[in-house]
């Protein structure tokens, strides 16, 4: 099949390009923090058994945790994406939509009933709470007629998210845990541990997977419903493949470090402005973008204040007003 | 005019309220960690108690119940008003992001000058008023548009939006701070009431005075911009210039209250809401019920929430949550 590109640049040099950026991201978030360390230890820590104070630093606390910044930062950017497209809504993200409050109610409720619960059942909680999160919008917003209108769908998500999250706080306090779960929730990156990374990671590479192989179909499905039914989409199916996708992916994330608006909202946009509308671009495109983000943010956080942290999810919701303002300016044009 | 049955009839609604608050205060007055007998009040209350009861009631309860009362009213004549210059039904101080900016200049307030405890109360609502009118004016700012005036729907999404970063906004001002001052604005973002000592009643006190009587007079202004745009303007309303006083009107009396109650969402949204349901649109009749009924709901609220978990309780602005967010469904359901 031939391929026409709009651009001048070839896609994969753009990619290449954000390959780059988030590399040097990488080594940045590897370099900088409350200890700084050399170009020299980062390599000795991956690449050697050593054990120094400064490389085991970074072996056991430092490249966890940017790993989880990376693999976060690239499930939610898609995330964010899938739904942007899904639901042709420009202001669809994880965050605004009621998943992750969903997510943190069902954590709240599985430390409350299970103490002992493992990473792996956790994560699992959070898929099936995001879900729910995510069910009860998108079921609010489509009970009317016109229902998917951004006004609606995202007081829809206020709605279900205040009151998800003050069922959390709310369990929280009455079964003495708020500690725990806040550790969780509002922890962020901090004590990212290898243990935690082993279940969660391959699950977020396996979701970014299937939406790679689904980004075509998205792709048809984001023009409108009657063109993806014309050229013969089962949509249905392939509306319910990626609200798995997005369920797997916003879940773990939120089982890894807690609540994150506005990040699946921002890169979507912004990966829109280079690679277009093709969502075979955008979905690659995004996960590089929200690494690199997520990377950036961290780093502040750890660097801002040191040694006190800033919470990554504060210092992204701070940075995504700007975009929020923008998306919500241009309305429905958006997304082109 | 206005039918003698109808204002008959709220006034009857108007004495029914007042027996419900007066019966709920009486019966939190005996409810708590240490409790009053029911059958000591009175004597205590005319001076006749042991020195334990009277530090109770007049030290520990009944500061907080007035204080709890009066900022739900304030709060729901806060929100009686943005529903009614927004047309918009689903507005609200805390969704809108009102109640976020206060809370910032707060936690800057808190953070960075530390005066001593007595200035420092009476400056709260002042500083609180503050912040709340510059989120306002930035709000106002990005939903206006030349071309067609202030858009109501535009105007709520980008409030969820500032509420949102603003939240953000403190979390990362929290980690910059000292430990203790941590606890602080935790409980002020779960809508804790932690200024629940006779000072806070009396620096609250003397906005209340002047703001509640002032937005009863401008009830009639108040009716004619719930109409259409060109409507007001033709009847002969400065549209412009009553909205603008009335908003700033509504942010002053949403600030003084979140100054002392933390961030507390949903009453504005409820009260009015309810009022309307029992009496019709007419504002001035509306005002004085909507008035009453937030009193009473934030004051229940806080009385239930006090007993549900010792020693804390839950806080208030989560217990309307769990009942303002399902309400604010209901809403967006019955809304087309």
């Amino acid at each position: 099949m031939e391929k026409t590109y709009r651009h001048s640049i070839p896609f994969v040099y753009k990619l290449l390009a954000g390959f780059l950026f988030f590399l040097v991201m990488f080594v940045i978030a590897m370099l900088f923090g409350a200890a700084d360390t050399t170009i020299r230890d980062v390599w000795l820590a991956v690449s050697s058994q050593a054990a120094e104070e400064k490389i085991s630093l970074i072996r056991d606390l430092r490249l966890p945790r940017e790993i989880a910044a990376i693999f976060v930062g690239a499930a939610l950017a898609i995330a964010g994406a899938i739904m942007q497209g899904m639901t042709r809504n420009p202001l669809a993200d994880p965050g605004l939509l009621g998943l992750t409050a969903g997510a943190h109610a069902a954590l709240a409720i599985s430390l409350a009933l299970v103490p002992s619960a493992s990473s792996f059942v956790l994560m699992l909680a959070c898929m099936i709470g995001a879900a729910a999160g995510a069910a009860l919008v998108f079921g609010i917003s489509a009970g009317k007629k016109g229902g998917f209108s951004s006004l609606r769908i995202v007081l829809a998500g206020v709605a279900v998210s205040s009151l998800l999250y003050a069922i959390a706080e709310g369990i929280g306090l009455a079964f003495k845990i708020s500690k725990d779960v806040s550790m969780w929730t509002a922890g962020g990156l901090i004590g990212t541990s290898w243990s935690q990374l082993q279940v969660i990671v391959p699950c977020i590479t396996l979701g970014i997977l299937l939406s790679l192989l689904l980004s075509k179909q998205l792709t048809i499905l984001s023009l409108s419903e009657e063109v993806a039914v014309g050229l013969g989409q089962k949509t249905t199916r392939i509306k319910i493949l990626l609200f798995f996708v997005i369920i797997m992916l916003t879940g773990a994330s939120v089982a890894l470090i807690g609540n994150m608006t506005f990040i699946g909202l921002m890169v979507p946009h912004i990966v829109r402005t280079l690679v277009g509308t093709d969502y075979r671009s955008i979905l690659p495109m995004s996960a590089l973008v929200g690494a690199s983000f997520m990377l950036i943010a961290d780093t502040l956080g750890r660097t801002v204040n040191a040694p006190y942290e800033t919470p990554v999810a504060a210092i992204i919701a701070v940075m995504g007003l700007p975009f929020f303002l923008f998306v919500v300016r241009k309305g429905g044009s958006a997304l082109s | 005019m206005i039918q003698p049955a109808v204002i008959r009839k709220q006034r009857v609604i108007v004495l029914l309220l007042l027996i419900l608050t007066a019966v709920t205060i009486g019966i939190g007055m005996g409810l708590g960690y240490s409790s009053v007998s029911y059958d000591r009040l009175i004597p205590v209350l005319l001076g006749q108690g042991t020195f334990k009861e009277e530090f109770v009631l007049f030290s520990l309860r009944l500061p907080r119940m007035i204080i709890t009362l009066l900022a739900g009213m304030a709060l729901a004549l806060s929100g009686a008003i943005l529903q009614g210059i927004t047309r918009n039904a689903l507005a609200d101080p805390g969704i809108v992001g009102i109640n976020a900016g206060a809370g910032v200049a707060i936690a800057l307030f808190f953070l960075f000058f530390p005066v001593q405890a007595g200035l420092f109360i009476y400056a709260l609502p002042l500083v609180a008023f503050v912040g709340a009118l510059l989120t306002a004016c930035l709000i106002y700012l990005f939903s206006y548009s030349k071309k067609t005036g202030l858009q109501p729907n535009r105007l709520i999404l980008t409030g969820v939006g500032f509420s949102m970063a603003l939240s953000g906004l403190m979390i990362v001002l929290i980690s910059s701070a000292e430990r203790s001052k941590v606890d602080f604005i935790a409980k002020w973002l779960a809508g804790n009431i932690w200024g629940s000592d006779w000072p806070f009643l009396w620096a609250l006190l003397p906005w209340l005075v002047i703001l509640v009587p002032f937005a009863l007079y401008k009830a009639h202004a108040l009716n004619l911009l719930t109409l259409h745009e060109s409507v007001a303007i033709g009847i002969g309303v400065s549209v412009e210039k009553e909205r603008v006083i009335l908003l700033v009107t509504a942010v002053a009396l949403a600030a003084s209250a979140v100054s002392v109650t933390g961030g507390v969402a949903f009453i504005g949204l409820m009260a009015p809401h309810i009022a309307k349901a029992l009496i019709g649109p007419r504002n001035q009749l509306l005002l004085p019920v909507a008035l009453l009924i937030g009193g009473w709901l934030l004051l229940f609220a806080d009385t239930a929430g006090r007993q549900l978990v010792e020693p804390d309780g839950i806080p208030a602005g989560i217990m309307v949550a769990l009942i303002g967010a399902p309400y604010f469904i209901w809403l967006l359901l019955q809304n087309k």
